[in-house]
């Protein structure tokens, strides 16, 4: 008789492992979102662009409002961590990082496994969101 | 209990009114637009962001749909936003809400991991294309965006009105990629107090219809449920429980890659995004509670109602019409 307790149900390891380390992650992540953002709007932290000129200009395309108000692009926002908004983009890398790290936990419970096709395409995966953060693709052309 | 969900509807309405009249969804072009936003102080955008978010987070978990479907249409229509930042922000909304879900769709076996990776790999990838070339677009011409938008949230406004997803679909022959990928597994069927087996078939073609939907979620920044269901699920014969788990895991993979583009290109504006992120995530948690209480079909019919009206307002704006203000 098949019941709860069934063996097949159980979670695999390196699934639970990726699990916590996303419980985790994600709501560091979002309350660092909240911190920031607080810091931001309640002016502890003056921003690159003043609240005036952001509401002035977030109508326009992308690529005319980083010209306007003289914001970079790609990571370029690190060097402008001292500024109130762009300290914001920590919170933002942090919750799009989570899955890069989640991703190398899969890579070693299926090289434990020695399966090798998920542990080629959990590499691959780490690559192509790697290139997609790197900003080789994103950050041209303004 | 009825009043209670009498109150909560009529609370819902109110909100949506209120803010749809402080929005300048009335003003007649673009310039009108740009006056209301620089007419009000800053700090208002914030504060209306939270609360219809918060109401559109509760609304997207009764009608079962992703936050980003009905975000992006809906800010990009009623709120003086570009539709660039509009769509980079819709993605880390939609993004939240995945990464959010994951960690208890993974350890009940509700997202499948063998399932997932594949077809996030194709999705992932694809969805860089797609928000390249969806921001491309947007820089020759926005309208072109918001056309190809409001078709897109037509369409979807039709699958989810037609399509008729199955609980447990028949699957009769496992194809050969499908066993090669251990596209099988189960899960404890709480209703039924059974394990469910289940295997999936139709690979080839599920897997290329996710290049379309990897392309479509980069593009608009919508996230992409709406898609994923119908293709693990009608297409590819996974369960429904198991096409929902694996589609809202995939989502937190295949947004991933686009939120980067879009952040890596600057359309992420902290102002707009972290109410946006915050009020959608209370609104799903508060949803959760009350999908216990409430009429979700009825919901979803309203949702479905909304998404046509986005959509075509969408295309009338990129149109340049102005039949719907």
């Amino acid at each position: 008789m098949t019941t709860q307790d069934d063996a097949r149900l159980q979670t695999p390891a390196e699934q639970v492992v990726y699990a916590n380390i996303l419980t985790v992650g994600v709501w560091a992540s979002l309350a660092l979102m909240v911190i920031l953002y607080c810091l931001y709007v309640f002016g502890v932290i003056a921003p690159h662009v003043s609240f005036d000129v952001l509401t002035a200009n977030w109508g326009k395309g992308v690529h005319e409002y980083l010209q306007i108000t003289q914001s970079p692009n790609g990571w370029g926002w690190v060097a402008l961590l001292n500024k109130g908004d762009f300290l914001n983009y920590v919170g933002f890398g942090l919750l799009a990082l989570m899955t890069n790290f989640c991703f190398i936990v899969l890579v070693i419970g299926f090289a434990k496994k020695k399966d090798w096709v998920y542990m080629s395409i959990s590499i691959v995966e780490i690559v192509v969101l790697t290139l997609a953060a790197s900003g080789i693709f994103g950050s041209g052309g303004h | 209990m009825e009043n209670f969900k009498l109150k909560f509807f009529c609370f819902a309405a109110a909100v949506m009114t209120v803010l749809m009249n402080v929005s300048p969804v009335l003003a007649e072009n673009a310039a009108d637009i740009a006056v209301a936003a620089s007419t009000k102080p800053w700090w208002v955008w914030p504060l209306i962001l939270l609360v219809f978010c918060f109401v559109l987070g509760v609304v997207a978990v009764l009608a079962g749909v992703g936050g980003g479907v009905l975000y992006v249409p809906l800010v990009s229509g009623f709120f003086p936003f570009h539709i660039d930042f509009v769509r980079g922000v819709g993605l880390m909304v939609a993004l939240a809400g995945a990464l959010a879900a994951g960690p208890g769709l993974l350890r009940r076996n509700l997202a499948n991991l063998r399932l997932a990776l594949p077809v996030a790999l194709i999705a992932s990838t694809f969805a860089i294309v797609g928000a390249l070339l969806g921001l491309h677009l947007s820089n020759l011409n926005p309208n072109i965006i918001q056309v190809l938008l409001g078709v897109t949230i037509t369409g979807i406004g039709f699958l989810l009105l037609f399509s008729k997803n199955t609980e447990k679909p028949v699957v009769t022959k496992q194809d050969a990629i499908s066993m090669a990928l251990g596209f099988n597994g189960c899960y404890w069927d709480d209703g039924a107090k059974e394990i469910v087996d289940w295997k999936t078939h139709r690979t080839i073609p599920g897997l290329l219809l996710f290049i379309l939907i990897g392309m479509l979620a980069g593009m608009f920044g919508l996230g992409a449920g709406w898609a994923n269901v119908p293709v693990l699920n009608l297409l590819m014969g996974a369960p429904m429980k198991i096409a929902v788990g694996t589609s809202k895991f995939l989502l937190s993979i295949t947004d991933t890659s686009a939120a980067w583009i879009y952040l890596n290109k600057g359309c992420v504006i902290p102002l707009i995004a972290v109410p946006s992120i915050v009020g959608l995530m209370l609104g799903s948690l508060v949803g959760v509670r009350l999908l216990a209480v409430a009429k979700p079909k009825m919901i979803r019919i309203m949702v479905i109602c909304v998404l046509f009206f986005a959509g075509l307002k969408a295309i009338d704006k990129g149109l340049g019409l102005g039949l719907l203000g």
